[in-house]
């Protein structure tokens, strides 16, 4: 029973950053515009929200900070996609490369080779009891952020115009909407959930940044919008599943009867999970229509 | 023919300051001139219909007003007053609604959320107030609509009722509707006439883009002839009595044909194509059985309302150019993709001096002596590919070395064709980079370069300029003299009638008429492709004055579909 | 078939159309053909310019980083591009570093050419390493050209399985490459961690690294260097790859499957079979390439077998606009680039990392010029039409 609670208590704490990333990456998508700079975005909120967090010595100022860094992130894609046009494949690709190497290249000046500090994180509510023990940030992700962005996308008129130019960008520019704006708009945004979604991996669980703290999440998110089908509570539930895996495997790893099977083998299952989920559901999904199409008034 | 000119004395009393009025619009796109200071205007309570043949500039004339494209000249007046429309939001605000031919609505979303998509703001949605106007403009137009069906489970009937519905929420006291009934059925065509009586009734004005003559007799207070982007006549139904056959010699020209410039231009006068005697066709002894090299039979291409393509049966002959005449969305474009395999036929089936190609694809029917110009030049090409590689990418088997390609040959090939076809290009120039005119002569010595017994030529002249035009049309005679068979589909009745021997005219998916060249002029074809009876068509022709009495549209038939 | 001749020849052509060398004719289409090779000049020119404005916004960009960590750029900058090629040693470094990246590269430009993006490089990489170390540490008596033979082509076949399940995915499913390669490169890196925890670890150190691999498993040294027959053979791959390209019927039409597969398909190409056989070549390349790092370099597998190589992959085939010649001097640019970082971390006390911002950057300037040079503001339209009008 305690192994049972202690799975969910994990499912939940590593859901929730792949919450935010994810539906970060869901309003983006559905304005169209694929953003492979997920996985950068994240790492540059880890680091800057750590990096703010010590700086100045509270760890929601350091989240608050980290928000915006990851809006400046998916305003440099909004540059490369809507202003300029570059391939989406390439310019999110290029651009998680050089916010990795730019987050590892101050890391390094600032802590040349010294181990890693701590800073002021947030704790828990409830403490450690089971279950609903969790950080201020989990609640807030499932049920603040999700349902306000769930109402936002169906019953405001902003929703209504970011789906119009993800579906159709010509109808939308016949309705009068700026189609370059609402784009910009949801990668900004977009990018302020990815940054938020990696500041909670240092600020709020870990205290500490470390290279490998972001190790593919990024990419598990843009399956989990897939799988999701680009809707805000599917892909919540992706999310839930990949933490559960996660804390499934933590739990049979260390009881006896699984202690002979290595270790990476359960941190790969959460990945494998991701990719026959796809298989099993991800097939013929219907993309939205103006996915990956840039639009210019002809 | 008289030009009407609206002058004060004699006006009705409703006759107020016109909704919109348009004032010498002129735009150009670059060499060519789209509209030419256009001017008319639409009154409230009145149908104001625009016709004209394909590029004749009402669309791009519709997209200035809507403010989808920037005019050069001229203006727009709204009510009276000047105003500057810069993009379809200022459109919308001045109270102008257009409903085009690929309707812009968002497929997934609901009718309510397509119509309150141009008048949310950002803040939280009034969805029972959307839904309350959408059934209120619904009883407007006297229709019933399900204000929350998706948008995409919706018949095409149904889908430009949202369009409308559209336009109706936004307070447009101008309706724009382009070319409304290209998809509909006739059913469909006549509710929707219905509900275009019903609100002109209520006092909005409506401008109506349409090349189907009858239909803008039935329902138009005045019409307005574009052609070549220059207006040629205005005429008010309710004080003048029109032919048919009028209009469309103002639609696609007659008298224009046997001006000098346009002799001077092509070199050819287009009465008699076979004057200069060099292109006579050769009498090709096909023996006890002639096998015609590309024939059709029971053809059919389903659409979402009605079959796009219905042609029961279609021969072209060894040495035999047949002409596809029509206006654009009559079947033209379908035809000519499952003829060139890109699509399949939902019936059918096509064959080849005798041999079915039906189930054969591109390579199968290029093996079988087909030569394909497509009707979009940019799709059928990888614009980065040379020129040589291009020359031969439907036949690399035949260029090959072993596994290698043989570069000699293939440059020996594009040197030839080069010279040739005069292509203004070196070998290895990627083709994307070259104007229309060359792409065109290039894919046309591809088609070509087997000696095919059939070729399938859509619109191959479009988009070019008359030096390119005339070679192509060089080509194609050539190739008929040398017992190839041509089928060209093409939107240029000049180009039909200058190439054809036999014409056959499509009209909403069916071969309307088949004409051999010598019965067949532009009066008549313009009225076959506007939908009207061929008996009725060569009658009008030949009277030279308008029939006195009761106008003809009342005694036309619809052409049975 | 009868109407069909060899010789390509369109029928009879009326003779206006044929006017003599010598008539006055001839003389516009020799001018149209120089304008035409005028026009074809520009347009290399053109992308030329944009390179170098990019390269130029790329050291604008880097120059403050570096000026804030408190190195000089322009002593960076020498660095990075020049001194390694300075001194043997550092020639023979770029070369080693250079190697992988031909591999990655060159995987990454074959599937992206034919329309498939292969985004999981450095799975694919470290799956062929690790097939590579399973031969050797199996059979590490066979004699050296069995050995190294066995364990390259074991490592590529690795990476094309690894390729095997994303490519399967797409052309019979329909599901995106992009998310299935891109997940599988944790999940290669996990089995390489398992690998080394667990029954490869090394028992006389107890690290997390295998043993040596026996001296029939190392390649060949060139030149009495350090540099390996990697390089050889990676060279040989990218030489072979593009000729087979530009001179078979089958680059052709990959290279339209790739532009255009509309096209293609209606020219009648099988699009979905060259799309797998790309994808499939693509994931042995890389594989192949993680199997001569651990051969050639190593001689053994670690945890960091691959510094980025299957994502830096991307860049090179990026930046090397998918052909040989270009993946082949971005790879030598972006080994001597990292080469020199690593000096320059130690010399100038620069993080390493610059290298990789550096790399990043020019990815993206560059994309965004040859993107930007097309652009044609209104006034330039104006003017042209008035050209053209007159």
């Amino acid at each position: 029973m305690t192994q049972t609670l202690a799975v969910l208590t994990m499912m939940l704490t590593v859901a929730t950053p792949l919450v935010f990333a994810g539906l970060g990456e869901v309003i983006t998508e559905r304005s169209g515009v694929l953003n492979l700079g997920i996985e950068g975005t994240m790492y540059l909120g880890a680091f800057v929200g750590f990096l703010a967090s010590g700086a100045l010595h509270s760890a929601w100022w350091g989240i608050l900070v980290a928000m915006l860094a990851g809006a400046a992130a998916g305003a440099l894609m909004g540059l490369l996609t809507v202003t300029v046009g570059v391939n989406q494949h390439v310019a999110g690709i290029g651009t998680t490369l050089l916010l990795v190497a730019a987050c590892n290249f101050v890391s390094r000046l600032k802590s040349s080779g010294g181990a890693s500090e701590q800073v002021p994180k947030l704790s828990k509510l409830f403490g450690s009891t089971a279950v609903i023990g969790q950080y201020p940030l989990t609640y807030l992700a499932l049920f603040v952020v999700a349902p306000v962005i769930w109402w936002v996308l169906r019953s405001t008129g902003m929703g209504l115009k970011l789906r119009a130019v993800g579906e159709s960008p010509e109808a939308a520019d016949a309705a009068g909407v700026s189609v370059p704006l609402t784009r910009y708009l949801a990668l900004t945004v977009g990018g302020a959930f990815m940054g938020l979604g990696g500041a909670f991996l240092t600020v709020a669980m870990l205290g500490s940044f470390s290279l490998d703290i972001v190790s593919g999440r990024g990419w598990v998110c843009i399956a989990l919008v897939i799988f999701g089908r680009w809707k805000v509570w599917p892909t919540v539930g992706g999310a839930l599943l990949f933490g559960f895996a996660e804390g499934l495997e933590k739990q049979l790893a260390i009881t006896t009867t699984f202690a002979s099977v290595p270790n990476e083998l359960w941190l790969a299952l959460p990945y494998i999970v991701v990719v026959a989920a796809l298989i099993i559901w991800g097939r013929g999904v219907r993309y939205p229509g103006a996915y990956l199409k840039a639009y210019k008034r002809a | 023919m008289t030009v009407s000119v609206d002058q004060g004395g004699g006006q009705p009393a409703e006759a107020a300051v016109p909704l919109v009025r348009l004032v010498g619009l002129t735009k150009t796109f670059g060499q060519l001139v789209a509209c030419d200071h256009v001017s008319l205007d639409v009154k409230p309570g009145e149908v104001h219909a625009l016709l004209g043949e394909n590029g004749a500039g009402k669309s791009t004339l519709m997209r200035c007003l809507f403010g989808l494209a920037k005019p050069d000249d001229g203006w727009a007046e709204i009510a009276g007053k000047r105003v500057a429309i810069s993009s379809p939001g200022d459109a919308i605000r001045a109270g102008l609604g257009m409903v085009t031919q690929e309707f812009s609505l968002v497929g997934p979303m609901t009718v309510t959320e397509n119509v309150l998509l141009a008048r949310s703001n950002w803040g939280p949605l009034d969805v029972a107030g959307g839904r309350q106007a959408v059934v209120a403009a619904a009883q407007r137009l006297g229709v019933e609509v399900d204000p929350d069906a998706r948008v995409e489970d919706l018949s095409v009937g149904e889908r430009q009722r949202v369009e409308i519905l559209k336009a109706l929420v936004g307070d447009c006291r101008l309706l724009i509707l382009d070319e409304p009934t290209a998809v509909l059925t006739p059913q469909d065509s006549a509710a929707l006439f219905t509900a275009v009586r019903r609100l002109v009734a209520q006092g909005m004005g409506v401008l109506l883009i349409s090349h189907k003559l009858r239909e803008v007799l039935d329902i138009a207070n005045r019409i307005s002839v574009l052609r070549h982007g220059r207006l040629t006549a205005t005429v008010d139904l309710a004080t003048e009595q029109v032919e048919p056959a009028d209009l469309a010699r103002l639609m696609v020209g007659a008298e224009a044909l046997a001006s000098p410039e346009f002799v001077e231009a092509t070199g050819l006068d287009v009465i008699h194509p076979h004057q200069d005697g060099l292109f006579l066709k050769t009498e090709v002894d096909t023996g006890a059985h002639p096998v015609p090299v590309l024939a059709v039979k029971d053809l059919r291409v389903d659409g979402e309302a009605r079959p796009l393509l219905q042609i029961d049966h279609l021969e072209v002959g060894s040495g035999e150019i047949v002409g596809v005449a029509g206006v654009s969305g009559n079947g033209q474009a379908e035809l000519g993709a499952v003829l060139c395999a890109i699509k399949a036929p939902d019936a059918g089936t096509i064959s080849l001096g005798g041999k079915d190609v039906t189930a054969l694809g591109p390579a199968g029917r290029f093996e079988a002596g087909l030569g394909r110009i497509l009707e979009d030049r940019k799709a059928s090409i990888a614009p980065t590919l040379s020129v040589e590689h291009t020359l031969v990418l439907e036949d690399i088997e035949a260029f090959k070395r072993g596994p290698f390609l043989n570069r000699h040959r293939i440059r020996r090939h594009a040197h030839k064709a080069i010279e040739r076809y005069a292509i203004k290009a070196s070998p290895t120039d990627p083709v994307g980079t070259l104007s229309g005119g060359n792409m065109q002569k290039v894919l046309l010595a591809r088609a070509l370069s087997r000696r095919p017994r059939a070729i399938v030529a859509s619109q191959p002249t479009r988009g070019l300029d008359v030096g390119a035009c005339e070679f192509v049309h060089d080509q194609l005679k050539a190739c008929a003299a040398g017992g190839a068979g041509v089928l060209l589909i093409s939107e240029d009745l000049d180009e039909i009638l200058l190439l054809a021997d036999t014409i056959v005219v499509l009209y909403e998916g069916r071969i309307a008429a088949t004409l051999a060249r010598d019965d067949a002029d532009m009066a008549t074809l313009g009225l076959l492709m506007a939908g009207a009876q061929p008996e009725a068509a060569t009658a009008s022709a030949a009277s030279a004055a308008p029939a006195a009495g009761a106008p003809s549209a009342a005694g036309e038939k619809e052409v049975p579909a | 078939m009868s109407v069909l001749t060899p010789e390509p020849s369109p029928g009879p052509v009326p003779p206006k159309l044929r006017p003599p060398k010598d008539s006055p004719q001839r003389a516009p289409q020799i001018a149209a053909r120089r304008a035409a090779a005028k026009a074809a000049w520009l347009r290399r020119a053109g992308a030329l310019v944009a390179v170098l404005a990019a390269v130029l916004a790329t050291i604008a960009v880097t120059a403050g980083p570096i000026r804030a960590a408190g190195a000089n750029p322009t002593a960076a900058y020498k660095r990075y591009l020049m001194v390694p090629l300075t001194s043997v040693n550092g020639v023979v470094e770029v070369l080693i570093a250079a190697t992988p990246l031909l591999f990655t590269g060159l995987a990454v430009a074959i599937a992206f050419k034919a329309g498939f993006y292969n985004i999981g490089g450095e799975g694919q990489f470290l799956v062929g390493a690790v097939g590579a170390t399973a031969v050797a540490l199996n059979l590490p008596d066979a004699p050296r050209p069995v050995a190294l033979t066995t364990a390259l082509a074991v490592g590529a076949i690795c990476g094309v399985a690894w390729m095997a399940i994303p490519a399967y995915l797409r052309t019979r499913f329909g599901i995106d490459e992009v998310v299935t390669t891109l997940l599988l490169n944790p999940v290669a890196l996990l089995v390489v961690q398992g690998l080394l925890n667990g029954p490869w670890r090394n028992p006389k150190t107890g690290f997390a690294n295998t043993i040596e691999f026996s001296g029939s498993y190392a390649l060949p040294r060139l030149f009495g260097t350090r540099v390996h027959a990697g390089l050889l053979v990676a060279l040989l791959l990218v030489v072979v790859t593009g000729v087979l390209v530009a001179t078979t019927a089958t680059g052709l039409r990959l290279k339209a499957v790739g532009q255009a597969p509309g096209a293609a398909l209606a020219s009648g190409i099988d699009v979905k079979g060259y799309q797998l056989k790309a994808a499939l070549i693509s994931g042995g390349v890389a594989g192949l390439g993680g199997a001569v790092q651990v051969c050639g370099v190593s001689h053994q597998l670690t945890e960091s077998i691959s510094h980025n190589y299957g994502y830096t992959g991307i860049v090179v085939a990026t930046l090397g606009a998918l052909s040989a010649i270009g993946v082949t001097l971005v790879a030598l640019l972006l080994g001597l680039i990292g080469i020199g970082a690593e000096k320059a971390q130690v010399s100038l006390h620069l993080p390493s990392y610059m290298g990789e911002i550096m790399s990043a950057t020019l990815l993206l300037t560059v994309v965004a010029a040859l993107v930007i040079r097309f652009w044609r503001p209104r006034w330039w339209k104006r003017l042209v039409a008035k050209g053209g009008a007159s």
